[in-house]
């Protein structure tokens, strides 16, 4: 599998990153090199070996619901670049 | 009445007849004090941003915690949906970017849903008298996710404000098979998945604040593409599909369906084709409109959410729930047709309804039961579905609408007359013994004053007590002209009289 200029310019639309269009033959190559790389891990045959979620054997951990957290708008507000009221405010986002 | 057929539903275009086929996502807010993965609680109409952890802001670092009420939820929803809960289920990131979303990706289930397939038994009662009937949705699956927070566009023109109060929630989307297949059995299918959380417990059904909310996938077809995909499950023989969404009415529900199948009735007719895309419903046009077309379709790229290991279940856990399941509405409804002695669709009509069940069960208590059933199902609920108010809309309360019952029972007035006081209860919101009292309807029961309106009735007409003495020589047991004495007796008492009472000084002075 190859990844082509388009691909390069739709994942970087996705993921908000502003590619311009002189760094996008730089970075296919670089992507190629990495999807090149995962490839020889396809070589290995995994037939019958479950996928590992984790080095040690371990349960999801699970909580009781009762309320423990809430209560701090203005730590949660702290790091915006503007708010008001309460409430984050962001530029018009109407989908 | 019930009936065994399903009435096909067909619209007529200018090419020819076209049938509809829909299938619903529904997310329904799981009922839990915390949230899914933090410890933030899920209160409504807090003040903003303050429901909030680190976790659900999504600080750099943050670790989600899953909430075990709320997985306790999903099985036991799974469980009343008659479906298979899978043991293994596990958690991916669906990644978009939108300001209330700030992880940058939904925690949702994907690859292994907690839930998978189960079914459901929807009641239909259509408009205008045909029968109701009933029809099986297959579920596809249902998943646990997170919900957003919520974005406010009209506080400002050019900014848009953001609450994470809901961000982190515990969802649980309950996806359908395409197996509904007119508007109305859309919005039947909601309200009994509604009644069905109720009874659970799983979801509070509150529809007015969000927390049961249907996105209807909605396409048209020829008579008999459908019966061609059930055979084959090619999706080919359906037309192209839209999906409606966010929809928190049932109303809304049935009026988007009705409007995007003639939408694309329309599209079709004239040559032109239904892309594939998501819509709005806006209520105040009654129209659907584009919200993201295909283009700018999301590309989600689910991966596994390498914060959370797989939730594996204990089968004694699953088993626990199971036996701890309260009655669902389907065996509500077998419990009154064998408690109460309801036909099965008296029994169907109250019980496809949890806050209608409830009302009845109210109104019932300590009283005869069929009055209650008439009173319900008849002319409370005749009166509701012809003003298109839900039980939930009701003038009357159950305690009222009892109180009105015991004045039947206890013959203080007449089954007719309480039909005009149920009338001027929603009226004027008195009581029904306010009303009798006021008004001057109480029953007369004096039988003193009875025969005496007897007694003058008699006296001015001696013409038909001399017809029932013939009548009654002939060998009439039940002279005909009593009957005509009767209805002068109650008409001379402005319908107050008690008929029994009448009937019985009739009879003794007529010598019958």
């Amino acid at each position: 599998m190859s990844v082509s200029k388009a691909d390069v310019k739709k994942v970087a639309r996705l993921a908000r990153i502003a590619v311009d269009e002189a760094n996008l033959e730089h970075l296919t190559g670089e992507l190629n090199g990495i999807m090149g790389w995962i490839e020889q891990l396809n070589e290995v045959d995994i037939d019958g070996v479950e996928p590992m979620t984790s080095v040690v054997e371990a349960q999801l951990k699970m909580r009781e619901d009762i309320v423990t957290d809430g209560h701090k708008a203005d730590e949660i507000l702290a790091n915006a670049p503007k708010s008001d009221d309460g409430f984050f405010v962001v530029p018009k986002a109407v989908e | 009445m019930l009936t065994e057929t399903r009435p096909s539903y067909r619209l007529t275009g200018s090419t020819g007849d076209w049938e509809v086929v829909m299938g619903l996502e529904v997310h329904a807010q799981i009922a839990s004090k915390a949230k899914l993965f933090s410890g933030a609680s899920t209160a409504y109409g807090a003040e903003p941003n303050s429901n909030v952890s680190l976790v659900d802001a999504a600080m750099p670092g943050m670790l989600p915690v899953i909430n075990r009420a709320c997985v306790e939820e999903a099985v036991r929803t799974g469980l009343g949906l008659k479906a298979k809960i899978n043991l293994y289920s596990r958690f991916d990131r669906k990644n978009y970017f939108y300001p209330d979303l700030p992880q940058g990706y939904q925690i949702s289930q994907f690859a292994h849903p907690i839930v998978g397939e189960g079914e459901l038994l929807v009641d239909v009662e259509p408009a205008h008298g045909e029968p109701s009937y009933q029809f099986p949705v297959g579920i596809e699956r249902l998943h646990l996710e997170q919900d957003a927070g919520k974005s406010i566009h009209d506080m400002s023109d050019d900014e848009t404000y953001v609450d994470l109060n809901r961000s982190g929630v515990a969802l649980m989307e309950i996806v359908s098979r395409p197996d509904i297949r007119s508007p109305l059995e859309a919005a039947a299918y909601v309200k009994k998945l509604r009644a069905i959380l109720i009874a659970l417990g799983s979801c509070d059904g509150d529809m007015e604040k969000g927390n049961l909310r249907a996105d209807v996938n909605v396409s048209v077809c020829r008579p008999g593409a459908y019966e061609k995909f059930k055979a084959t499950g090619d999706f080919s023989h359906l037309g192209t599909r839209c999906e409606i969404k966010n929809m928190n009415s049932f109303r809304f529900i049935q009026q988007a369906a009705e409007y995007e199948a003639l939408r694309q009735i329309e599209l079709l007719e004239t040559g032109q084709q239904v892309d594939q895309e998501t819509r709005l419903f806006d209520p105040n046009t009654g129209r659907t409109r584009t919200m993201r077309s295909k283009e700018d379709a999301h590309d989600y790229r689910y991966f596994p959410d390498p914060d959370l290991l797989p939730l594996r279940l204990d089968p004694d856990f699953v088993e626990k729930i199971r036996a701890s399941l309260p009655e669902l509405p389907d065996e509500k409804r077998i419990r009154y047709m064998h408690e109460y002695g309801l036909s099965a669709y008296d029994a169907g009509v109250l019980t496809a309804d949890a806050d209608r069940a409830a009302y009845f069960e109210e109104v019932a208590r300590g009283r005869d039961t069929r009055l209650a059933v008439n009173w319900v199902n008849q002319e409370l609920f005749g009166y509701l579905n012809k003003q298109s108010l839900e039980i939930t809309d009701t003038p009357i309360s159950a305690a009222a609408l009892g109180g009105l019952i015991d004045l039947i029972t206890d013959q203080t007035i007449s089954g007719k007359i309480a039909k005009d006081v149920m009338l001027k209860m929603i009226d004027t919101g008195k009581s029904a013994s306010d009303i009798v009292e006021a008004e001057g309807l109480k029953q007369v029961t004096d039988t003193g004053a009875i025969e005496t309106l007897v007694n003058e009735i008699m006296a001015a007409n001696p013409k038909q007590v001399a017809q029932v003495q013939a009548q009654k020589e002939a060998g009439h047991a039940k002279p005909k002209a009593l009957g005509w004495f009767v209805g002068q007796v109650m008409k001379n008492s402005g319908g107050k009289a008690n008929p029994q009472a009448v009937n019985e000084i009739l009879k003794e002075k007529l010598d019958l």
